[in-house]
């Protein structure tokens, strides 16, 4: 099949490798624009890949679908679904950027025996910086505080937007895993008191390098901390981890922070609770769905910070991302073990 | 401008001398009363002047206020020296809760109770307790105050005391060194990662009537492994320092002398010349007081030497930095962002091409305004003017230079 490639007509893009053997044919959504694989990536890919826009291969679909061996999911995209595998026979890969995998259906994926793999280290540092930005914000009132600063009402003095101290503070961290490990590392130098629940206790060593204390129910976390900061990844077991009876257990000057999924919490009993002062914040980088629809009752709360699911947005992990992709799906079609492979 | 010279004490040195003062302080007005705990909805954090020991039950750590509530004993016959403060409440008085600590120490007497009654008030006025650089400490106030021998300020900057004059009266000035350290290094590290992550401008999207769908190729830069530049490193530089070390930054720092020891503890590098410090760093951080010789430390020049993609940081004091260079470097992208706390005048005026900017955070001075760290000034401060009216050992007090 690929030696007849060369004589096909009106196929201009074919690349060659540096072994001068041609690049594995990999399929995106697009390049460029919001959604985009960044323009900037490309240099790169290029020199692995032979990249295959969606819309590039719904026109060539009678000789692309054969070639195409892997898919570089860029933000969710392209959507992966049974019709797409179904006219993919010879895919092998599909690379997913960012750690989390909820939106894959891992199931269907390996029926087809396509493998999958994420980048959960690449993402791992920014998310806790972002973590710790958002609890620092929040905390600090800092998003109210610019808004007093350039409003046009200059009637303020800082006692109109006293908020309180993360220094010392006592920190809940739901799931331990790299993100929240991380988070840890940093608050142990705020002189933070750290609490943390897990599926798995983690080793004495570890606990004691952050200074991590162990609580084996949610509720003594819940019921302690002056900060609960979500880490887990969404499964069917943290799928609306966070409900009311949760919330209801928080401090009411307690303050949520989300930079798992927006899944993870029962986003109606969210909203009830903030409103009724149950606890007194929340700072969330995901939610569900994203963008929430513009009359969502989160956008107009003064205690409620929102940003745009950007916690691994930094060029640098971007493109480690990328690369870490690269690596990925060249493992598995070289047929060698894939680094970062989702297994079931 | 104003000269002052901050008295030169090893960290160490202080907090243990502050100790043995702050323990003697609290015996002299509390020698048999109980600590009774209060019941606190606000999580409230242990006084936490270096070395300090307050009673700590760590069972009750944030349910219980760990101020003391026992009542002075007030000997039959004795008033409570008086204590001038702007206001009680409002716009720019002191909170209420504040005065609170205030009245169990002190004859709390406002400006507008002395103004109306200045014959029998201005003896029994033996301090002032400045909050929020209120009241206006001048030369006409000073000379109606014949018993004045203690300004207590709240907070650490006294640039706005113009302290030749102050002393020139035989009036002591003193400062809150301690209680602000935390609180202030918090906002240091929460504006540079606001400023890095494009906090602010994320939430503008996500709550934005025109957000149809989030962009991906919307990035910052990150924290993490960046240079930071701590330009001042006292008190507050050292803890920011200390913060920004767990996220694995790299920390150089230009002081006016250099701390051999802290620079291990925190693996900060000094750069004698600060030249090298503003051409290395992706943060810079501003960590100084305001002196004669801080004045527009940063001008074109220092923005000139800075990367294109770096942040400046100020959580010191407006004048510190060329406003008017600052609005061309980042207009001119010479620098790539900048995130202050603090501005000359505060507030700007509504017209300052700061407010125009999109590369730029600024927040009402909120360094030191937290619900504890508010506290714990005016406690700081009340120990502070006790000891001098007392005749005791002064923690804090600023001489001018």
């Amino acid at each position: 099949m690929l030696k007849n490639t060369k004589e096909k007509k009106g196929l201009s893009y074919v690349q060659k490798g540096m072994e001068g053997q041609e690049l594995p044919y990999v399929l995106i959504d697009s390049i460029g624009g919001k959604h985009g694989v960044y323009e900037d990536h490309l240099e790169f890919l290029k020199k692995h890949f032979q990249l295959i826009t969606m819309k590039e291969y719904l026109e060539n679909k009678k000789f692309l679908s054969e070639n195409i061996k892997a898919v570089y999911m860029w933000y969710h995209k392209p959507v992966i679904n049974e019709g797409l595998l179904q006219s993919l026979p010879n895919l092998k890969v599909v690379a997913s950027s960012g750690v989390g995998i909820d939106h894959l259906d891992l199931k269907l994926l390996s029926s087809y025996g396509v493998k999958v793999s994420n980048t959960p280290f690449a993402v791992s540092t920014d998310t806790a910086d972002f973590g710790m930005a958002l609890m620092l914000a929040s905390s600090r009132r800092l998003v109210e505080g610019y808004q007093m600063a350039v409003s046009p009402n200059t009637e303020y003095s800082p006692a109109d937007c006293l908020g309180a101290e993360v220094s010392g503070a006592t920190l809940g961290i739901v799931g331990m895993g790299t993100i929240g490990y991380k988070v840890a590392e940093r608050a142990k130098a705020f002189e933070m008191k750290i609490l943390y629940h897990n599926r798995n206790q983690r080793n004495k060593e570890e606990e004691s390098a952050v200074g991590a204390i162990y609580c084996k129910k949610i509720d003594d976390l819940l019921q302690q901390s002056d900060f609960v900061l979500l880490s887990v990844s969404l499964t069917p077991q943290t799928h609306k981890l966070i409900g009311k009876r949760e919330l209801e257990l928080m401090k009411p000057t307690a303050t949520l922070i989300n930079i798992s999924r927006g899944l993870v919490v029962d986003q109606d009993a969210l909203v009830e609770v903030l409103q009724n002062k149950v606890i007194k914040a929340a700072a969330l980088d995901v939610t569900h769905p994203e963008p929430l629809p513009r009359d969502h009752p989160l956008l107009n709360m003064k205690n409620v910070i929102i940003t745009p699911h950007m916690a691994s947005a930094t060029k640098k992990t971007r493109r480690l991302m990328m690369e870490n992709m690269t690596e990925s799906i060249e493992a598995g079609l070289r047929g060698l073990p894939i680094p970062n492979e989702v297994l079931l | 401008m104003f000269r002052f010279t901050q008295k030169k004490c090893g960290l160490s040195e202080f907090g243990g001398r502050f100790t043995l003062l702050f323990n003697a302080w609290r015996k002299h007005t509390q020698p048999t009363a109980a600590v009774l705990p209060s019941r606190s909805l606000i999580p409230v954090r242990k006084a936490n002047f270096r070395g300090l020991s307050l009673p700590d039950n760590p069972s009750l750590r944030g349910l219980y206020s760990r101020t003391p509530k026992a009542d002075v004993q007030v000997m039959a016959g004795e008033e409570l020296p008086g204590v001038l403060i702007l206001d009680v409440g409002g716009t720019h008085g002191v909170l209420e809760n504040l005065v609170a600590l205030l009245k169990k120490h002190f004859h709390v007497i406002t400006l507008k109770e002395f103004r109306e009654n200045k014959e029998e008030m201005r003896k029994k006025i033996q301090s002032v307790f400045v909050f929020e650089n209120r009241p206006t400490i001048d030369r006409e106030l000073l000379e109606s105050l014949p018993n004045l021998k203690v300004i207590g300020n709240s907070g650490v900057g006294v640039d706005h005391l113009d302290l030749k004059m102050i002393s020139n009266f035989g009036v002591k000035v003193t400062n809150t060194p301690h209680a602000v350290a935390d609180s202030t290094a918090d906002i240091g590290m929460a504006l540079m990662l606001a400023s890095a992550r494009r906090l602010v401008e994320g939430c503008q999207i996500a709550v934005s009537p025109d957000t149809k769908y989030f962009a991906v190729n919307w990035l910052g830069v990150e924290v993490t492994k960046a240079t930071l530049g701590i330009i001042g490193m006292g008190n507050i530089g050292y803890k920011v320092a200390q913060r920004a070390k767990a996220f694995d930054m790299r920390i150089l720092y230009h002081n006016r002398n250099r701390r051999k020891e802290e620079e291990e503890a925190v693996g900060a590098h000094y750069c004698e010349k600060m030249e090298d410090l503003l051409q290395q760093s992706d943060f810079v951080m501003l960590v100084v007081n305001l002196t004669p010789e801080t004045h527009k430390l940063i001008g074109k020049k220092e923005l000139g030497l800075m990367k294109p993609t770096a942040t400046l940081i100020n959580i010191s004091r407006g004048a510190i930095v060329d406003q008017d260079a600052l609005v061309e470097a980042l207009q001119n992208k010479v620098i790539r962002a900048a995130a202050l706390d603090v501005t000359y005048p505060e507030p700007l005026p509504r017209d300052h091409p700061f407010l125009k900017l999109n590369n730029i955070i600024i927040t009402p001075h909120i360094g030191t305004a937290t619900v504890q760290a508010i506290r714990m000034m005016t406690e700081e401060a009340i120990a502070n003017i006790l000891a001098v009216l007392n005749g005791k050992p002064i923690p804090s007090e600023v001489f001018p230079k």
